[in-house]
């Protein structure tokens, strides 16, 4: 055969075969969504979202677990959200390129890291117990808000990286100091990339069951929290509970098949409010 | 015999190359000039259909190598690629040994005999100059020797699979003097067996090793001629400016 | 004034830099702190002792020793060192089997009487070994207790039995589950690695922008997916397949776990990976071509090389990912704490077990303390990890450099 056919053989081959492996991978996406979606999409009413779990959660809604899981997204947040913008700032701004920088970003790294499951016997251990708040939900959002640090810390940086030195300097040759170039110039700059780490973090919170097993995830409540040191529902952990240990698991499988699809309406729609602040967010500030 | 006809080439909207017609004389050297961004290095790079790895690139006219014109349709691009060898503005020697560099393109286009690969490494290193410099250290990491040594063994490696033209996009910018100098000779020496093809930004360097001068300027072919004709008396005003440095 | 302003919102900024590292030496200090209790405590439970007759030889037995007794694998004193008697087993109930009820009349209310009976069977029994509560130790010399080795690193590590809740003494060999987590995450690698390689190499260097703009974002969304909805899928969808299709009691089994797992590390392997190839010069590349390579020669000859290094790290990543993984291989796996011959049996994971027990194990207890042990176990496995990956990306970007 001639070598420049057999060249050709091989590479339609081996390119055939790597389309069809990235082919199977859609496949295996689109067969879990469109099985939830289609499963799930007949129990979702708007009494299925306002509703109060019923007969051993059998029946009725999930109102509970959604406001549980805005509590927690709403508490991690509020505290990781800060934090790991500041943090990134002070990282990428201030510190100058040493040891103490990479030891700090190796920390960050390893933070990172660390199985969600480890975080849940963490928050226990320092919220739970040793600062006695209990199952609640303070010691949940606080676990998960430590979960979601590295990912704010990291869009942080990356976002402050791409910004052009140009413009820190003409904000300095203002006679500008430090603190108001990056409060004026810089983080005005970098926050459409800051809110898309934001987002996507708020994705995986709410989706993290393994953090909140311990801290904070009640199996079933018949009222709403009234504070910060209650416990509540969450999503995702209504889901296992659902899926794996509820009273009657066959006829709660409805109320599975809809919660499933509720948190994955949740990513997707993080997803894509993520990727339109992405590229609105920054149109806007460049015009 | 190397040739363009009526050659346009388009980045999308943008038109890079303007009807360029031009027969490159065989077993010389011929360097194309011209300021940043006239299209010499998108020129070179047609002979080889190395543009078309750029997306959006549209090419019309003709480049014949070898009799035959290499935008027809079922030309076998990898087989051109072998018959038009190419360096490169920066040294870039693969992760492999000096020894396995100078092989690959052998083994790529399928020889398998040891033997003979040992040989033509042996032979392609010594047109390159650099036998006696590395002949030791053959099973060494290409990163281990020096910029200029890299860059001749570049040259080595495209030598090896025996092209009968060579295409050079500024190989001495990225070298110190002497290294330029090693470049240059070796230049002299090999343009004995091959058509040689070079884009340099350098004018010395154009003046030292082409026998003929092509100026480019905003994608179109201003004038081509021998060298000491085109620096010395260019026929068309742009050519003189830029040879004597009042350009722009 | 503003300089003191200035200067307090870099001291708030400073101290949120370092909020990182600071949660890293709490874990590992609230981790360990639980973990260490584990070791070198007695293994019963609190509160009861193993006693024997006072002429028996034995003084010490390991908690397996004691273990194969009472499951009665075990029959004669001489397997463990002792005399040729063979051993009887007494529990508290037992009592009643020496005694009439009218003999032991009262015995609810007196604690001497009771201590008496107890000590008059053990006198009376020279096989005998009695599991009893310590405030029943007989003080009467014809009984002696025995001295149960304590939880060391040797058994922890080396046994082979996880039975945290095991009467007269807890089990706690993390064997099998090491065993159940490596089995499974590795089996998962195995899976996801052809996929994710080949897409990884797919969308950098084959795929049209089309075609990776769709791409891109299907990666994106399985990353985003939680796991809980992963397990759910995986129960409903992947148990009663991986049943049928190997005619299985149950579905839930390390296989099914690798399964999920597989899929929810693809983005991890395919995102690390595809930054590394594209990470390959485009000279280097041009060069190969130049030569006549063709584009599949130029991309397994010199592209994957070059990107090796940084796929390794995207490999040892998504082992690390699988390996931390808690609750679809929870739901999936069978979770039966038994050392795996198959890769279609039940396992366990150790994530596995922390989630599904520590739920019932009372603050302060053994079982507690084991399972944070099991954290320690988890954390130093990432850890390594990590520092691994970081050491490979550090190596290459200085290989960049040069």
């Amino acid at each position: 055969m001639k070598l420049s056919t057999k060249k050709k053989i091989y590479q339609g081959i081996a390119f055939n075969l790597f389309r069809l492996m990235s082919g199977i991978l859609v496949v295996v996406l689109i067969s879990i969504l469109s099985f939830i979606v289609v499963r799930g999409i007949g129990v979702i009413s708007w009494d299925f979202i306002t509703k109060m779990p019923e007969d051993g959660m059998t029946k009725g809604g999930i109102y509970p677990a959604i406001i549980g899981t805005l509590c927690l997204v709403a508490g991690s947040m509020l505290f990781a959200f800060p934090v790991g913008v500041l943090s990134g700032i002070y990282i990428h701004e201030f510190v100058k390129d040493n040891w103490f920088k990479r030891f700090v970003k190796l920390m960050t790294n390893n933070l990172a890291g660390v199985p969600s499951i480890v975080f849940g016997l963490f928050g226990m251990s320092l919220f739970v117990n040793t600062l006695g708040f209990g199952d609640s939900i303070i010691a949940g959002s606080l676990t998960l808000g430590l979960l979601a640090l590295p990912v704010i810390i990291r869009t942080t940086e990356e976002s402050l990286k791409s910004i052009d030195n140009v413009f820190r300097e003409g904000s300095y040759a203002l006679g500008a100091t430090k603190i108001q170039t990056i409060r004026r110039v810089v983080l005005p700059l970098a926050m459409p990339n800051i809110i898309t780490g934001f987002i996507l973090s708020i994705g995986r919170v709410s989706g993290e069951t393994a953090p909140i097993l311990f801290t904070v995830a009640a199996y079933f409540l018949p009222k709403l929290p009234s504070s910060i040191f209650d416990q509540v529902m969450a999503l995702p952990y209504h889901l296992y509970v659902l899926s794996t240990s509820g009273t009657d698991m066959e006829a709660s499988r409805n109320m599975a098949y809809g919660t499933a699809l509720v948190l994955i309406i949740i990513v997707l729609l993080l997803n894509l409010i993520a990727n339109f602040t992405r590229s609105y967010l920054s149109k806007k500030v460049k015009h | 015999m190397i040739e363009a006809k009526n050659l346009n080439l388009f980045y999308g909207t943008f038109q890079a190359l303007n009807d360029i017609s031009m027969k490159v004389p065989e077993k010389s050297v011929t360097a194309l000039i011209g300021p940043s961004g006239c299209g010499k290095s998108t020129f070179l790079r047609t002979f080889n259909r190395m543009n078309d790895l750029i997306p959006g690139v549209k090419i019309e006219g003709e480049v014949i190598v070898d009799d035959m014109n290499v935008y027809e349709k079922g030309v076998d691009v990898d087989n051109l690629r072998k018959r038009v060898g190419m360096v490169f503005q920066k040294p870039n020697p693969f992760a492999k040994s000096i020894f396995e560099n100078v092989a690959y393109g052998l083994r790529v286009n399928g020889v398998n005999d040891e033997k003979l690969i040992k040989q033509t490494v042996e032979e392609s290193l010594k047109q390159a100059a650099l036998w006696d410099e590395v002949k030791d250290n053959l099973k060494k990491s290409a990163y281990a020797i020096s910029g200029g040594q890299q860059q001749r063994l570049c040259i080595a490696r495209a030598l090896a699979v025996e092209p009968t033209v060579l295409l050079m996009d500024e190989p001495a910018s990225a070298l110190d003097p002497i290294s330029t100098s090693k470049i240059e000779e070796l230049i002299h020496e090999l343009k004995k067996k091959y058509t040689i093809l070079i884009v340099t930004h350098n004018m010395q360097q154009a003046a030292r090793v082409s026998d003929h001068t092509a100026f480019f300027y905003m994608g179109s072919l201003v004038e081509f001629d021998e060298t000491k004709t085109i620096f010395t008396h260019p026929v068309k005003q742009q050519t003189q400016n830029y040879v004597t440095g009042r350009f722009g | 004034m503003k300089k003191i302003f200035e200067k307090v919102i870099e001291g708030i900024l400073m101290l949120s830099g370092t909020v990182t590292t600071l949660t890293v030496l709490l874990i590992i200090f609230f981790l360990f702190k639980e973990g260490i209790g584990l070791f070198g405590k007695s293994p019963t439970e609190e509160g009861f002792t193993v006693a024997v007759n006072r002429e028996n030889p034995v003084n010490e037995l390991s908690t397996d020793q004691i273990k194969n007794i009472f499951d009665q694998n075990i029959h004669n004193w001489n397997e463990v060192g002792g005399n040729n008697d063979s051993i009887i087993l007494f529990r508290m109930d037992d009592l009643f089997n020496y005694y009439t009820e009218e003999e032991l009349a009262g015995i609810d209310t007196n604690m001497n009487l009771l201590t008496s009976k107890i000590d008059e069977v053990i006198d009376k029994n020279k096989g005998i070994i009695a599991f009893i509560s310590s405030k029943e130790i007989p003080q009467n010399p014809n009984s002696k207790l025995i001295h149960i080795k304590a939880i060391g690193l040797g058994s922890f590590f080396g046994g082979k039995e996880w039975f945290p809740t095991a009467q007269p003494v807890a089990q706690f060999g993390v064997y099998p589950l090491l065993m159940g987590t490596l089995w499974v995450s590795l089996l998962a690698i195995l899976i996801a690695l052809p996929f994710g390689l080949a897409t990884a190499v797919y969308m950098a260097e084959i795929a049209s922008p089309g075609v990776r703009s769709v791409l891109k974002p299907v990666i994106e969304l399985l990353a985003g997916i939680p796991s809980v909805v992963y397990g759910f899928f995986g129960l409903i969808v992947v148990v009663p397949l991986v049943q049928q299709i190997f005619a299985l009691p149950v579905g839930e089994t390390g296989l099914t776990g690798s399964i999920i797992l597989a899929i929810m590390a693809l983005p991890t392997i395919i995102t690390v990976a595809e930054d590394a190839i594209r990470g390959t010069p485009r000279s280097v590349k041009e060069a190969s071509l130049a030569l006549g390579a063709s584009q599949w020669q130029t991309i397994y000859r010199i592209t994957i090389p070059y990107a090796s290094s940084g796929i390794t790290a995207a490999v040892i990543l998504g082992i690390g990912r699988a390996i931390g993984e808690t609750m679809a291989v929870l739901m999936v796996t069978g979770n039966a704490a038994v050392v795996p011959h198959s890769i279609l049996e039940p396992m366990r994971t150790i994530p596995a077990t922390i989630a599904a027990e520590l739920g019932e194990a009372a603050k302060g207890s053994l079982h507690y303390d084991a399972l944070f042990a099991l954290g320690c176990i988890l954390f130093i496995i990432t850890m390594i990890v990590n520092l691994t990956v970081q050491m490979i990306s550090g190596k290459r970007t200085r290989n960049k450099l040069r």
